[in-house]
């Protein structure tokens, strides 16, 4: 094992780790979730924003069609789909995708299709940003391991 | 771990032995059925199960977890259910769900006539509502949770289920 190979990947995946969210793109139910990986369940985290990612296309390829047409919009269906995408993005600690789920919630209460839309437009771009920062995430960590190393534990405070 | 766990941990490695003291302590490992329509959500309260050595069923609506309960169907209804029947010892339920609620999962639950109706049900929620946490608890919840949960939100569980067994 080279030891500064993997002293420098470590220190890389902890530098983007803490950089994620300071920029915000993760909050601390983020860390909650890395405390259930262990020995027996190493890719729970991978697995779980996985998951998630998924959700996010579906629902948000839902929603769409529900806005599409001007003088037909389902109002209900698209509150229902940000109530789930709010929910999901809250337990795996995505928070910009969060954040932008509260507006959309907002601009759907008082039925505004225009503010939907925008939203709906935002919240797409966010958690596919995401996703390219997790996987960058995840890409280092299997790097660490391939080089003998061990995944640091990252105090965010 | 925070520092309140400490008490908790003693009780549960006297109630929850791993798999090393065969003293018949299989049927003293808590099995939590858990009733949530989300599945980010699903997976999240499973593994929070799993991990406290909680053994999990999961449903992904009242509906599906009435029919796990026995409950289905008027005419599948069994009477007379003892406390060795029963099939779980908590059932932990999100609020909002499609068709029928956690709320009226809680109650369908406590008007059992039969055991079941003593099986605590936790209600967890993403919403911070007072009215929605006293109109549960005052139908028989045992406890409300806010979501997202954490593994310390577990470990509270545990701790107050243990609390009200003895």
């Amino acid at each position: 094992m080279n030891t500064i190979v993997v002293a420098q990947l470590q220190r890389q995946f902890q530098d983007y780790m803490v950089s994620l969210y300071q920029q915000g793109y993760l909050d601390n139910q983020f860390t909650e979730l890395r405390k259930l990986q262990d020995e027996g369940s190493p890719d729970f985290v991978a697995e779980v924003v996985s998951l998630f990612f998924d959700d996010c296309a579906k629902l948000i390829n839902d929603m769409s069609i529900s806005l599409e047409r001007p003088d037909h919009v389902d109002f209900k269906q698209v509150d229902s789909g940000v109530h789930q995408l709010k929910g999901s993005s809250s337990s795996v600690g995505a928070r910009r995708v969060k954040n932008v789920c509260i507006a959309f919630k907002e601009c759907c209460d008082v039925q505004n299709r225009e503010g939907c839309l925008r939203c709906l437009q935002q919240v797409d771009y966010e958690y596919k940003m995401l996703k390219t920062k997790l996987q960058d995430l995840f890409n280092l960590e299997q790097q660490i391991l391939q080089a003998g190393g061990t995944i640091p534990q990252v105090d965010i405070n | 771990m925070n520092s309140s766990g400490d008490s908790c941990s003693s009780l549960l490695e006297v109630a929850f032995d791993d798999d090393h003291h065969h003293h018949g302590h299989a049927d003293r490992e808590l099995h939590v059925l858990a009733v949530d329509d989300n599945l980010i959500d699903r997976k999240l309260v499973e593994r929070l199960l799993k991990i406290s050595s909680c053994k999990v069923t999961t449903a992904e609506n009242a509906l599906r977890a009435l029919e796990y309960l026995g409950l289905g169907d008027q005419n599948q209804h069994i009477d007379a259910l003892t406390n060795n029947d029963l099939k779980v010892n908590l059932i932990i339920t999100d609020y909002c769900m499609p068709g029928m609620t956690g709320f009226e999962l809680l109650k369908k639950v406590k008007q059992e006539s039969s055991n079941l109706k003593e099986v605590p049900v936790v209600i967890m929620s993403s919403e911070n509502i007072p009215t929605r946490i006293n109109k549960c608890l005052a139908s028989g919840a045992q406890m409300f949770m806010q979501k997202p949960l954490k593994l310390s939100d577990v470990e509270k569980l545990k701790c107050h289920l243990m609390n009200c067994r003895s």
